[in-house]
């Protein structure tokens, strides 16, 4: 037989039906909703008059427009409230389970995924959301869908689907102290640009990603969507078998050694071909920073922001441009030193028990420079739970930051946290798009380390520096 | 979905490359539980002063713009966020079609499910398109789905690609739900033989 990449495995074993000049028909393992993409195709289906095919293999979450003030369950508006009413509403018409907002398990969707187990090697795995990627670093295929895609899959538990292209991400050598899995994607994006990957399901390689943990894993898959990759792909290994065992969603006993074992076919075999590869040596990285809008925009921290003249094409030029002038920061110049108003160290990206540990590692005993506000927010309760049971919360406090509940927050600034017009952030999310974390603010993204360090300083700064002294 | 054959339109041009799906729609507006009316949202940080009011030198406020179905953008038309309020927008506004060299994945598989047309070509097609729209507003372009070709522009002649089943769909107003669900059968032998 033709040797397989990984991607071409989980999709050859969920085509349904493939006919000349047609997609094919792709089975869905698990689908995840939430309660912005789902109201629409939940109307379509009624519409209709049909059901929900497999509640069974259908999730829910409350994450995007809910509260993260502790204590206080006041959602932002009543708009924001039908939504979620709706999801409630349709999550018991239809029989989902339904991690609502204020329960147990509640969470960022792509953060109790994994964390309960529904997310596991081989499994096709979709959400109405892009960064259903992130559940790719368990050798998943998971992607993003619209609207009328989630109509199709509550429908049919299938979707239409052609074929992509693969493109292999090897990473290999050591990464250096203070340079972590965020680095490395944010060195990607930088390197392709944010369409570099479009068309394509990235499979990440070589050493320095098999050093990573699931947690870096999944930062890295995660932001596959913002080089243009619908989807991000980890072959799993022993890390990732030792990080389901037990969790609540995943097989017991004598299942769970069988799906362990079918579990370790799931690589490429050596001599299959990938359509594209690219190369990046993690031993020569150093901690990354965007400096414009988009989150191919960015660069090492210890760099100079581009001039004109690095673009040569006009359109290039254009959209440097118009970055600049909404970033008002200046081209040929280090970001570092640049003062900054807001930290937030959060988002599907950077929200696991792993960042949290990184963010303390640099505040604990120190303070936020004063006129910087500090969020901190966790990516589910059960982190949070954690988070507080190593005293986490403590450092974040006495720190000066603010310790939140569980939610998207101010990665996407629906829920009331949100940067005003005019304010910079450093931020541990993945998008730095115009307006992402509210109207006329301005993002960095980084990792949790350079955050952690920018909030002490209340400039950009190089975690390093915190880091040796 | 309405059906799409051929379209002929004065144009939006757009000059901006990566246009993310925020700036189409910004987050604030998903809050909605229906797909109507997105229109008066469409690009409204890039559209409407602190005010609320519409910026002069905005080009969807030009009185020239009005009417038109056709926007010329620039590469990587809709990256960022698999919104398909991205495309409810677009329509809501009146674009039927969507000229760019490049379109990220979910936004182009979002689209042609609304009846909005990603027409790609190639950086020559579209640099003498966007000049000659801007130079002349009042240009109109014709979009043939069934010869997948651009004309308007004097002798240019440019093709589009566009895999058939995607223009079988648009050419017959197809909704893509029906001709999944004729595969019922299929999707419960295959349920069952993995169980
Ligand atoms: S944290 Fe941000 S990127 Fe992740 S699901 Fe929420 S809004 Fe989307």
């Amino acid at each position: 037989m033709k040797p397989q990449t990984l991607f071409e495995k989980v999709w050859d074993t969920h085509v349904v039906v493939e006919e000349p000049d047609r997609p094919a028909v792709l089975y869905v393992d698990l689908h995840l909703i939430h309660e912005v993409t789902s109201p629409q195709a939940f109307t379509g289906l009624r519409e209709r008059g049909i059901g929900v095919r497999r509640p069974d293999k259908t999730v829910a979450t409350m994450d995007h427009s809910t509260p993260t003030l502790p204590k206080s369950l006041a959602v932002i508006d009543d708009q924001a409230k039908a939504q979620l009413r709706m999801l409630e509403q349709n999550c018991e018409e239809f029989g989902i389970e339904l991690f609502g907002i204020g329960t147990k398990y509640n969470g960022i969707v792509h953060v109790i995924g994994p964390e309960r187990g529904f997310t596991q090697p081989g499994k096709t795995i979709v959400c109405g959301d892009s960064h259903t990627s992130t559940h790719g670093a368990f050798g998943a295929l998971a992607f993003g869908i619209g609207t009328s895609e989630v109509e199709h899959v509550l429908a049919t538990q299938c979707l239409l689907q052609r074929k992509a292209k693969t493109l292999e991400v090897r990473v290999d050598g050591q990464l250096m102290p203070g340079v972590t899995a965020k680095d490395i994607i944010l060195a990607l994006c930088a390197e392709v640009g944010t369409g570099g990957a479009t068309g394509h399901v990235i499979e990440y390689t070589g050493s320095a990603i098999r050093g990573l943990d699931m947690e870096g894993r999944m930062t890295v898959c995660n932001m596959s969507i913002e080089a243009g990759a619908r989807a991000g792909m980890i072959a799993p290994d022993e890390v990732t078998f030792d990080y389901l065992k037990g969790r609540d969603r995943v097989p017991k006993g004598a299942d769970w050694d069988a799906a362990v074992e079918r579990w370790r076919a799931l690589k490429t075999d050596e001599h299959a071909e990938y359509d594209k590869r690219v190369v990046i040596d993690a031993s020569k990285l150093e901690p990354m920073i965007t400096y414009g809008t988009n989150p191919g925009m960015g660069m090492g921290i210890s760099g100079t922001v581009p001039n004109l003249d690095s673009f040569s094409e006009p359109s290039q030029q254009a959209a440097f441009e118009k970055a600049m002038f909404y970033m008002d920061v200046e081209p040929g110049k280090p970001l570092l030193g640049k003062k900054v108003d807001v930290v937030f160290i959060g988002s599907c990206t950077n929200s696991r028990i792993g960042d949290l540990r990184m963010a303390a590692s640099v505040l604990s005993g120190r303070k936020v420079a004063a006129g910087v506000r500090t969020l901190v927010v966790p990516g589910s309760h059960d982190i949070k739970a954690q988070a507080e049971s190593e005293g986490l919360d403590r450092i974040f406090k006495d720190a000066g930051a603010e310790w939140r509940e569980p939610g998207c927050s101010m990665c996407i600034a629906m829920n009331g946290d949100n940067l005003e017009p005019g304010q910079y952030a450093v931020s541990t999310s993945n998008r730095n798009f115009e307006g992402r974390q509210g109207k006329g603010g301005r993002t960095f993204l980084a990792s949790p380390l350079t955050a952690a360090a920018s909030a002490v300083t209340g400039e950009v700064t190089d975690p390093r520096r915190l880091l040796l002294s | 979905m309405a059906k799409f054959t051929t379209l002929t339109s004065h144009c939006v041009p757009l000059t901006a490359d990566n246009v993310d799906t925020d700036q189409i729609i910004p987050a604030r507006f998903l809050k909605v539980t229906e797909k109507h009316g997105l229109g008066d949202s469409l690009f409204s940080d890039w559209r409407y002063d602190e005010d609320g009011s519409p910026k002069r030198d905005f080009v969807l406020n030009q009185p020239e713009s009005q009417g038109a179905q056709i926007l010329i953008a620039g590469h990587n038309f809709g990256s960022g966020s698999s919104r398909e309020h991205a495309p409810w927008a677009l329509v809501s506004w009146g674009f039927r079609a969507i000229i760019a060299t490049g379109f990220a994945d979910i936004f182009k598989s979002n689209a042609l499910k609304n009846g909005l047309l990603p027409v790609e070509v190639t950086p020559d097609v579209h640099k003498k398109l966007m000049q000659a729209v801007q130079l002349d507003r009042g240009t109109k372009i014709t979009i043939d789905l069934p010869t997948q070709s651009v004309t308007g522009l004097g002798s240019l002649e440019a093709t589009f690609p566009i895999d058939a089943f995607s223009k079988h769909c648009l050419l017959n107003g197809i909704d893509q739900l029906g001709y999944l669900l004729s595969f019922d059968d299929q999707i419960t032998k295959y349920e069952q033989q993995r169980t």
